[in-house]
């Protein structure tokens, strides 16, 4: 791959950096708790949280594992599982 | 168009030719009449640029990097402690590949403080990644205004440029020089075409941080280039001679240097005096003559190892001290360098240090310690003042 | 008005868990929008948002240096205005670059009225270095060069006033926020970038590394620094301060006793002298914003 001149680049390429290997807790959704307020979206500091199927479901690719959306759901429909590596 | 112009005025002209979008730049002697001048013109409507009147060397440099990005042609001038206060921009613009063209009237960094003339400021920058040119008169300074927009530019290159001419001796000296019209300028030049630029329609991010593992290589490229540009600058200024009558096409410039078996190298307005006082030794019999050195980045190595076959001993005006080295001077070196393979001698003149004045009879007797080989000192020192 | 489900800023960046002013990049282009050029300068957003070629940013995006984004941002905004285009020029900045090394360029880039937002987002140190002080630093907060010991409290000097700094230069809109209330930093955002002029607005973001708390905290965080009348989301149009969001107040002690960088006025015993400074620093906040709700 060749530099581009002034150290500069196009977006998209974070997506390479798969940050969901640093997490060690791991968000679990319970979709009957779920009501779909999107608060967990709003907050998530990696945006990594999708919704697909009207589900909310964090893309695991990327999320962290910090706990904000558990903590600040107000369901309570997130809970925060050590991960099995 | 000939008229005559002072220096600062004609850089002046050049810009107001050049047509930049944006302008930003922060008044200092000796630079002064040169924004004074564009904001007058800018006022009057002559020149159609946003002219930026920040608060410090600092912001103006950053300015014309910001507008650069975007995708403006930009200029700006400065001095001395100006110069020294943007530095870090400095650095910062050539690392980018920001191709912005700034005038240095070249004067003395403090302390003590000086207004006056030498070449302490843009030399000390030399390893920023900027072109440097200097000129020699006013019709040069202008001319290569004009040259060093088309190098900078040019996609091969992008680099930013200073063109240096020394403070007060070219910037309030007035002297007849020839304006060119503005179609043949433009043909000389077209519209700025930026390589990359900030555009919310085709995102980029620019000025990323390099990890080890692409650092070296974003700093060899900005090498490349400038290696590129030694033979850019003289396609430049060969178009430049076939548009303009002036030649350029060289980066040095030999006088009377054909059968000399000594050489004088210098930078600058001083070489004017150096031909007269040439000229006057020429009479008197003795084989000396001079290379003047138009650009100092990129360094011509080659051309002046050509240029200097031949002769026995090399004596270097140096406008600068690079103090604790050996030789004294920055551009000795450099020279010493291109001819490391033959046995010249080399030798360093410190001289004309804050505006000391450089008369035709301190040449001479520069030629007399070449000859002798005396040197790698201060040239011209009050003894008794020491 | 800008679409608020657009993600400008990518997943992949490489801020700490939980981290506020990632939080923070987000909602700042989910107000200013995709017709954005952002300008950085050097900091934890820039480090941890873009490393060669991994950026994170999908709009336009520069960085220069560490202390002459407001600088920058002025040639931007005077090349956009040559060339007749239409992007919001954006500057998001740490609190280091904005309070200190940079006041120069942005005093300079305000006084001369460039149609610019310049952001702050505000740790509260510089973080990227190692979370030393800076002029954001809060009255006591330990810090690596304002560390408590023996015969130090931490940090003594209280927080520098910007907002009203950059008021006092005739800004047309200056405004406070916190992450805590996303959607009041979008609104403020966005009314930023609708104003002509030069706005400046001042992010509250809880940075869990430097200041010593659980990342899923981040929120909790910057509300109790509201709820205390430590922090106060204020608005100054045309130099009048408006609307203050007025609160219940909690002791400080609420705020204080959860993160690391208090830790030491609580230690070995609670330091009721030093408490008592800084709630008398949220007191005077309440009497001067009149953020206290009547009950
Ligand atoms: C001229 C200069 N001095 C110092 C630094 C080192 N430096 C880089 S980032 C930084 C602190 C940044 O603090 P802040 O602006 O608050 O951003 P944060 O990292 O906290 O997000 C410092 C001191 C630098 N890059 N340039
Ligand atoms: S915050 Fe909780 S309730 Fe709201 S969308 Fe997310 S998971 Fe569902
Ligand atoms: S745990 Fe953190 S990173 Fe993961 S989805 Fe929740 S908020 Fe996002
Ligand atoms: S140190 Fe603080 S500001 Fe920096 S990335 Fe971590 S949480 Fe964010
Ligand atoms: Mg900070």
């Amino acid at each position: 791959m060749a530099l581009r001149i002034g150290c500069a680049a196009a977006p998209g390429q974070a997506r390479e950096n798969k940050t969901g290997s640093w997490r060690v807790f791991r968000p679990v959704f319970d979709h009957d708790k779920c009501t779909s307020c999107g608060m967990c979206q709003l907050v998530c500091p990696e945006g990594c949280i999708l919704t697909g199927d009207k589900q909310f479901n964090p893309d695991y690719d990327f999320c962290k594992g910090c706990g904000l959306c558990a903590q600040e759901c107000p369901a309570k429909a997130i809970t925060m599982e050590t991960e099995e590596k | 168009m000939k008229a005559i112009l002072e220096g600062s005025h004609a850089v002046a002209e050049a810009v107001r030719l050049v047509k930049p979008e944006v302008i930003s730049a922060y008044p200092i002697t000796p630079q002064t009449h040169i924004v004074e001048r564009l904001a007058e013109m800018v006022a009057d409507g002559v020149l159609e640029s946003e002219y930026i009147c920040v608060d410090s060397e600092f912001s103006a440099l950053s300015a014309c990097l910001g507008a650069s990005a975007a995708g403006s042609r930009v200029y700006s001038a400065t001095s001395s402690q100006g110069l020294l206060f943007m530095a870090e921009v400095v650095f910062n613009v050539a690392g980018m590949r920001q191709p912005i063209v700034m005038s240095i009237a070249n004067r003395a960094v403090s302390a003590p403080l000086s207004i006056w003339n030498d070449q302490q400021d843009s030399l000390c920058l030399r390893d920023s990644g900027w072109i440097q040119l200097y000129a020699e008169d006013v019709q040069e300074t202008f001319d290569l205004h004009l040259l060093a927009y088309k190098v900078a530019e040019d996609h091969r290159i992008l680099l930013p440029v200073f063109v240096c001419f020394d403070g007060f001796i070219i910037s309030h000296t007035y002297e007849p020089v020839d304006i060119p019209e503005e179609k043949d300028v433009l043909a000389y030049l077209p519209p700025y075409v930026p390589f990359n630029k900030l555009d919310a329609d085709d995102p980029l991010s620019m000025g990323m941080y390099a990890t080890p593992e692409y650092y070296m290589e974003f700093r060899y490229e900005i090498d490349q280039a400038m290696g590129r540009a030694l033979n850019v600058i003289k396609q430049a200024g060969k178009e430049f001679k076939e548009k303009f009558g002036r030649d350029y096409s060289e980066l040095v410039e030999a006088y009377r240097l054909d059968d000399a078996e000594v050489a004088i190298v210098a930078m600058g307005s001083v070489c004017g005096t150096i031909k007269d006082a040439i000229d006057a030794m020429r009479a008197e019999g003795r084989k000396v003559g001079l290379l003047k050195i138009r650009a100092f980045r990129p360094f011509p190595a080659e051309d002046i190892k050509k240029a200097l076959a031949g002769i026995r001993k090399v004596g270097v005006f140096e406008k600068n001290v690079s103090i604790g080295s050996r030789m004294k001077g920055a551009v000795g070196y450099e020279i010493k360098d291109a001819l490391s393979d033959s046995s010249v001698q080399v030798i360093s003149y410190v001289a004309g240090l804050g505006g000391r004045d450089i008369r035709i009879e301190d040449i001479k007797k520069m030629t007399d310690a070449i000859e002798a080989g005396n040197g790698d000192c201060f040239f011209g020192l009050r003894e008794e003042l020491i | 008005m800008a679409d608020r489900t657009l993600e400008l800023v990518d997943s992949g960046h490489r801020a700490c868990g939980g981290c506020g002013p990632a939080f923070a990049a987000r909602l700042i282009l989910k107000g200013a929008g995709e017709r954005s050029i952002v300008c950085a300068s050097t900091g934890c957003m820039e480090v941890f948002s873009t490393p060669y070629p991994q950026t994170a940013w999908k709009v336009p995006w520069i960085h220069s240096l560490f202390q002459n984004t407001a600088a920058v941002a002025s040639g931007v905004e005077a090349a956009l205005k040559r060339q007749g285009r239409d992007e919001h020029v954006l500057c998001i900045c740490g609190d280091g670059a904005t309070f200190d090394i940079g006041i120069l360029c942005i005093s300079g880039a305000f006084e001369r009225g460039h149609n610019i937002t310049y952001i702050c987002y505000d740790n509260e140190a510089y973080m990227n270095t190692g979370i030393q002080r800076s002029g954001a630093t809060p009255f006591d907060a330990s810090t690596t060069t304002s560390p408590a010991g023996k015969k130090s409290f931490g940090n003594s000097r209280p927080k520098k006033d910007m907002p009203q700094i950059l008021a006092a230069h005739g800004a047309p809109y200056v405004a406070t926020c916190s992450i805590a209330y996303p959607n009041d930093v979008i609104k403020k955002v966005e009314r930023a970038v609708n104003t002509d002029g030069p706005c400046y607005i001042q992010i509250h973001t809880p940075c869990c590394t430097g200041w010593g708390f659980d990342g899923s905290k981040t929120i909790d965080l910057g509300k109790l620094a509201i709820e205390t009348g430590l922090w106060v989301n204020y608005e100054i149009v045309n130099g009048k301060i408006e609307k203050a969001k007025k609160v219940k107040r909690k002791p400080v002690e609420e705020y204080l006793r959860v993160q690391k960088r208090f830790a030491h006025l609580f230690k070995p015993s609670v330091n009721t002298e030093e408490i008592a400074k800084i709630q008398a620093i949220a007191d005077a906040n309440a009497e001067k914003f009149g953020i206290d709700l009547k009950i």
